[in-house]
């Protein structure tokens, strides 16, 4: 095996239902009442998506959502905001554990 | 972008075409889904839209061209094939002519085909890339589609110039704004008025449409919002994989995953409602076809109605058997795609 990620991959996402298809139907039925339009639109939902596929950065969620973004009607501007919020919610993360940082060695030291 | 048959490119020509699109890649033929549906063998409902394509020539080469028109081709519809378009118009109740291209209003007897059809009191549509408004040899086109009466059906793939430039050409964009400015100030797109101005969104890649409520909303406030400009409704169009679109899926490594995207998406209910049960494609020549895509892949009107213009039959022609092939995946797939835009919901 090459590599553990492979492209063809996403295409054969239900093969995991295979073992317990009833929680993998559960899955899909409230997967799909999550992207359906409600308070948020299709888009904002998509975005959000592609977003989280960012900061959990996994390969074939964002394979999957750049595609649905752009026939969601996005542009790759407003999908490259989106990976910004990503990355500004991932860098911030780190930088406000710099607290705990400095609590600790504000305890250690004299 | 220069055109295929500029490049001597093997996908110039339809039958190169046809070969790649029969080459069964696992992917489920295109009667075979009609069938499970009800609809096999499909055929027409009747005939609603004359569309009559005047020829190649085009100022413009888009790289998603399923006609593969561009300032090179010399394709065009003589004065005599024009006359008899008119001639077998006038001998049926068909409501609309649809005129497109290339740059349909390029050929020399793009008015004669308005001015007459208008005349017999036909609805008279002009599927036109917008630029074409500002040539300096059609500085009085848009006032002459005005006077007829005529609607227009444009083309703007994007409320922005990167993604519409990236498509249809630089500065293509900036121009289609000040044709779109232009046409508004004859009255096209103003609320309540009778020159219609409709425009079409096509995916700028491999991907399919979105909602065309959704983004007729977007194309809505962006529009009026940066440009000023206002129009009537927005049409949204799948990209069909034959000719430049073919192209480019294949050098750009998508064709597998976009066929199967397609089959995917396929749609019983935009099957039912595809737009050649209810359309006559008429090439330059006078051919007869089911569609515009058809007439670029080389499938003419067959199955016994009469593949000719001089040959017309208008009750053979209206319940007609229809051609298909792989390639009708692309007005199948999910909302559908049609002329007139979403066929499904």
């Amino acid at each position: 095996m090459s590599s553990y990620y492979h492209e063809d991959d996403l295409a054969r996402f239900a093969e995991i239902g295979a073992a317990a298809p009833e929680l993998w139907q559960k899955f899909q039925q409230w997967y799909s009442a999550v992207f359906t339009e409600g308070a948020l639109t299709a888009r904002e939902k998509s975005l959000i998506a592609l977003a989280v596929a960012h900061a959990v950065q996994c390969p074939y969620c964002i394979h999957a959502y750049t595609e649905d973004c752009l026939e969601k009607g996005a542009d790759v501007t407003q999908m490259t905001e989106a990976v910004h919020v990503a990355a500004a919610i991932r860098g911030g993360a780190s930088l406000v554990h710099g607290v705990q940082m400095r609590n600790m060695a504000q305890k250690l030291s004299m | 972008m220069s055109t295929l048959i500029s490049r001597q490119h093997p996908l110039a020509s339809p039958a190169e075409q046809l070969r790649i699109l029969n080459q069964p890649e696992g992917l489920k033929p295109f009667r075979e889904a009609l069938a499970a549906s009800g609809l096999y063998p499909l055929t027409a409902t009747g005939i609603q839209i004359f569309q009559v394509n005047v020829g190649k020539l085009c100022n413009q080469a888009c790289k998603h061209c399923h006609v593969d028109a561009g300032p090179d081709r010399k394709e065009t519809m003589s004065r005599e094939t024009a006359e008899l378009v008119i001639e077998k118009l006038a001998s049926t109740d068909i409501p609309i002519l649809a005129i497109t291209g290339g740059a349909p209003e390029l050929n020399p007897n793009f008015r004669f085909l308005v001015t007459e059809a208008r005349r017999l009191g036909r609805h008279v549509m002009d599927r036109c890339n917008l630029t074409v408004l500002l040539l300096p040899s059609q500085r009085d086109l848009a006032e002459f589609l005005a006077r007829h009466e005529v609607e227009i059906v444009a083309s703007l793939p994007y409320y922005t110039a990167e993604r519409t430039d990236a498509q249809r050409g630089e500065k293509v964009f900036d121009k289609s704004i000040e044709a779109l400015r232009l046409l508004n100030g004859l009255g096209y797109g103003q609320p309540d008025s009778k020159l219609k101005l409709n425009l079409v969104y096509n995916p700028v890649g491999a991907f399919l449409p979105p909602e065309q409520q959704a983004i007729e909303a977007d194309f809505r406030r962006e529009l009026e919002r940066r440009h000023g400009v206002v129009f009537h409704h927005l049409f949204t169009m799948t990209n069909m994989p034959i000719s430049r679109f073919l192209d480019f899926l294949i050098r750009s490594g998508n064709y597998g995953h976009y066929m199967q995207k397609l089959v995917r998406a396929y749609n019983p209910q935009a099957a039912a409602a595809v737009m050649c049960r209810y359309t006559l494609s008429v090439g330059w020549d006078g051919r007869l076809y089911d569609c515009d895509f058809n007439q670029m892949i080389g499938l003419p009107v067959d199955h016994g109605a009469p593949s000719h213009l001089r040959d017309f039959d208008y009750e053979a022609l209206k319940a007609r058997r229809i051609v298909t092939g792989q390639h009708c995946y692309g007005c199948t797939a999910g909302a559908g795609s049609s002329c007139g835009g979403a066929t499904a919901s």
